[in-house]
């Protein structure tokens, strides 16, 4: 009999003892992360608390309707109507150039050529833009674009948004079609459809939730950034009245009014603080009705 | 069948001089009813004792449940939240599902080895020292290390990379690394899930004789699809089947015994007509 | 478009393919590798274009615009020590911060520590934090984190007054209130990469160290966190890239104060937030100077991301294995 019997002999001790250190320790861990979730959930529901406390009460008619008011108008009249439609405009800019451009990059990257060379240096690319800092984009466009036109212009705040919506659609884009069941693929391709005809009728109809989700997390992130605009449209106490003048939005409109020292232009600021986080709330919430529906 | 044995009386008899019927026998007694899976009941009626320095093996049809089974012996199902087995399984006396049981001491005293060798991304020398520092082990750890991996077959092939990655091993080295990390905390049973599932038939070989050697010093329970396997290395063979009459897929004990008696003269004609279709 | 196989209207089938079909094939594929090819182009468009931009200023003031720290246009006198010091100093912190929470976070979500629903909830709530812009964390901060902060801030430097991150007192925007939002931004980031990284895990891996009879934390720490190191590992790399970009809310929040001080109360600058805080009002000549301090930030950035990237691809293919 080898001491490893003798060692066991015993009928050991399996019940639970909460006093000692093992059962201690684990326990002291699990409420630390109880602990981190909790303070890390507190954010949320602090700025979101703030927003309907301190921006909830301005919602009005007028809100949608009315200029901003300028500098030294105290009566607490105004709306954010030119900053809403410039958001929207800007958004939408950017939306048709990157959207096009990003589906198409990405049928390259997951299907017609995923192992070349162009695809593997446009994925390591676009992965490393998705953490490029907004604002370079604007610096770029300002150093392309605003310096050639001589203007601040939506135009232009729309390509700066382009430039960061791009990676994320390209790259969740490719997830999709990637996600595309092979033997559908081979259906088609059984059935004598030429490459372009595969991806028109049988890969992008399955592939399209997944793209739209890509879509709109792209737009719900254009929507909110503000830090290209400030290089690229600038902003305006005015309505628009063509693409190629300086631009208002919601977040230049938070950014300049948040420092400002009347009431009324910091309450207005906690508004549009209110408007465009449901804007981004809605393109976000959309993502993951549109996602779960993926197969 | 339930031998729930108080451990006072254990205490008693001992000191008189008695050896407790279940400490002769049995180190496991597994009286399962019935072991859900949320709503699906995956096993039913399966009683079973693992006699003590002997090797049982587990056979059956896949889906048996045979597996289940065995990772209920000492707790693994937990790891699944919707697992719910009714019945009691003792181990040397106690409920292991009792509440005031901690399964973590279960699985300290019944050690694992699975389907797939699964050692820890560290080196060869701290997979089987895991447990020993796991345990606090006051004794000398390099020296048990070594007489785990001598025990397993190993040392000769790794007495001198002991420092190299334990995922850098063969297939059917890892699966010896994996015996020697569960046999250096000394386990009083040995459960076996399939160990030579992912094996080539000659490591297969080298962890059927070192399972015959561990028997010496263990309590070895072993699941196996392998009909030949249990042949060479039970003493005793539990043979399970399933039942799809009620549209579920319930596995179920069909019999015990010992093992050549098992495959030669088989009790029940569900047995019969299994070993009859896999060595036709 | 149409099938390949299509009816002629006479009850015939035919089988060619005709030229059209294969002038759109050729089209559309030319359009897609157009697209993609775009995607490499605009790199090197936008690093040439900020670089052009930058040239002059470059010339002008060389290397030493890396090692002054005074930013003052009508001396004509630029240096962004003090903002690359803000930059490093500020992402570290909150790094720190993020990395503690995102990592614990991600372990609770992911070791059935919680039941399904409630993880998901707790994901959710993480994932949501993510898509609140910048400048609204930045408004937060201002009336709703600072105010918070400040009795804090009074009582530790007038305690610990003598520990170098302590020394100043808040005087309202500086260092601890941009930091702490900071680690707000890059928290999902961390914790999302870290959860992948957990769930990458096989699960015989998680069966051999439950197996051993480990308790959660033991098997947490033991066996799961040095699996998951190189996938954590890199969400810290990308997190932090993350942060050195951030703008709005540190041109918000930092108190764009032209020093280098340890103090975590004392006023500071990042390079992002120089850019966004003296563009609007710079003239030309400053502009160029902010375009050289923006290739600056591109270089840092692309440095930092290219490492992630790659540390990222790195740890997938290990863990995978």
């Amino acid at each position: 009999m080898s001491d490893a019997t003798a060692i066991r002999s015993g009928v050991p001790d399996l019940t639970r003892k909460p006093g000692e250190r093992r059962a201690l320790t684990d326990k002291a861990f699990t409420t630390f992360l109880w602990v981190m979730a909790v303070i890390a959930s507190v954010p949320l529901f602090s700025v979101l608390y703030m927003l309907i406390a301190k921006g909830g009460g301005k919602i009005s008619l007028s809100l949608f309707t009315e200029l901003p008011p300028a500098g030294f108008a105290l009566d607490g009249s105004g709306g954010i109507g030119n900053a809403i439609i410039g958001t929207l405009v800007m958004v939408g800019i950017a939306s048709l150039i990157s959207i096009p451009v990003g589906v198409l990059g990405g049928l390259v990257l997951g299907l017609i050529a995923p192992d070349s060379i162009l695809a593997k240096t446009t994925r390591f690319i676009a992965k490393m833009l998705t953490g490029f800092p907004s604002i370079l984009a604007g610096v770029f466009v300002y150093a392309a674009l605003v310096i050639v036109m001589k203007t601040y212009s939506a135009v232009a705040g729309g390509i700066g948004l382009s430039v960061l919506m791009l990676p994320t659609i390209i790259l969740t884009a490719e997830q999709a079609v990637r996600m595309v069941p092979q033997r559908m693929k081979d259906a088609a391709i059984g059935m004598g459809c030429t490459p372009t005809q595969t991806i028109w009728k049988v890969v992008l109809p399955t592939a399209i939730p997944g793209i739209l989700t890509g879509i709109m997390l792209a737009v719900a992130g254009a929507a909110g950034e503000s830090a290209p605009l400030l290089f690229t449209a600038l902003f305006s106490y005015y309505w628009m009245s063509s693409l190629f003048e300086p631009t208002a939005s919601l977040s230049i409109l938070i950014f300049n009014f948040s420092s400002m020292p009347f009431e009324a232009q910091i309450e207005l600021a906690w508004t549009a603080s209110l408007i465009l986080v449901l804007i981004v709330l809605i393109f976000n919430i959309l993502s993951r009705i549109v996602g779960r529906k993926r197969v | 069948m339930t031998m729930t044995i108080d451990p006072q009386a254990t205490e008693l008899m001992k000191n008189a001089g008695i050896t407790p019927r279940s400490e002769l026998v049995a180190a496991i007694e597994a009286d399962v009813n019935k072991i859900y899976y949320g709503d699906f009941l995956a096993v039913r009626d399966s009683h079973i004792a693992i006699e003590k320095g002997k090797i049982t093996g587990f056979i059956g049809p896949s889906g048996c449940g045979k597996s289940t089974v065995l990772r209920s012996l000492n707790r693994m199902n937990d790891l699944i939240p919707i697992f719910r087995l009714e019945g009691s399984v003792t181990f040397l006396g106690q409920d292991i599902y009792a509440p005031n049981i901690d399964p973590v001491l279960v699985r300290r005293n019944i050690g694992m080895v699975f389907q797939q060798p699964n050692p820890f991304s560290m080196s060869i020398f701290e997979n089987v020292a895991f447990g020993l520092r796991l345990n606090r082990y006051k004794g000398n750890v390099a020296d048990k290390v070594e007489q785990s991996l001598r025990r397993a077959g190993l040392w000769e092939e790794v007495k001198d990379k002991l420092k190299q990655n334990g995922l850098s091993l063969s297939g059917g080295q890892q699966q010896r690394l994996c015996i020697a990390r569960a046999i250096a905390t000394d386990p009083t049973v040995l459960l076996m899930d399939e160990p030579c599932s992912a094996l080539d038939p000659i490591a297969t070989r080298v962890v059927e004789e070192l399972m015959l050697e561990l028997k010496e010093d263990y309590t070895v329970a072993i699941v196996t699809h392998n009909m030949q396997q249990a042949q060479r290395v039970a003493d005793t063979t539990a043979f399970f089947s399933v039942d799809i009459s009620k549209g579920g897929r319930t596995g179920f004990l069909v019999e015990t015994g010992p093992t050549k008696e098992l495959f030669s003269n088989p009790k029940q004609e569900l047995t019969r007509n299994y070993l009859a279709g896999e060595f036709s | 478009m149409t099938m390949i196989n299509f009816d002629t209207g006479d009850g015939t089938v035919t089988h060619g393919i005709r030229a059209s079909e294969r002038i759109s094939d050729r089209l559309f594929r030319a359009a897609c590798y157009t697209a993609a090819a775009g995607v490499i182009l605009l790199l090197v468009y936008i690093a040439f274009q900020i670089g052009v931009k930058a040239l002059p200023a470059m010339q002008d003031y060389g290397f030493s615009f890396f090692t002054t720290q005074t930013w003052n246009a009508q001396k004509q006198e630029f240096g962004i020590l003090a903002e690359i010091w803000g930059t490093l100093y500020s992402s570290l912190l909150a790094l720190v911060i993020a990395g503690v929470f995102g990592v614990s976070v991600a372990i609770f979500l992911t070791q059935d520590y919680l039941p399904r629903w409630l993880a998901q909830i707790f994901r959710t709530i993480v994932e949501l934090l993510a898509a609140i812009p910048s400048v609204v964390l930045g408004l937060w901060g201002i009336y709703v984190l600072i105010p918070v902060l400040r009795p804090i801030a009074d009582f530790l430097h007038d305690t610990f007054g003598f520990l170098g991150i302590f020394s100043t007192a808040l005087p309202g925007p500086g260092l601890a209130p941009a930091v702490i939002v900071l680690a707000i931004m890059v928290l999902p980031t961390v914790a999302a990469i870290s959860q992948d990284a957990f769930q990458l895990i096989p699960g015989k891996v998680k069966e051999a160290a439950y197996g051993m009879g480990t308790t959660r934390r033991e098997a947490i720490f033991k066996v799961f966190l040095p699996t998951a190191s190189s996938g954590i590992f890199a969400s810290l790399v990308l997190g932090f890239g993350r942060a050195l970009g951030e703008t709005m809310a540190l041109a918000m929040l930092i108190g764009n104060s032209n020093q280098i001080s340890w103090s975590l109360f004392a006023p500071a600058n990042t390079l992002a937030a120089l850019l966004a805080s003296s563009w609007p009002e710079a003239g030309p000549i400053e502009q160029q100077a902010l375009l050289y301090a923006a290739v600056a930030l591109l270089g840092i950035t692309l440095l930092v991301n290219v490492a992630g990237v790659l540390i990222m691809a790195f740890s997938n293919k290990q863990q995978v294995s």
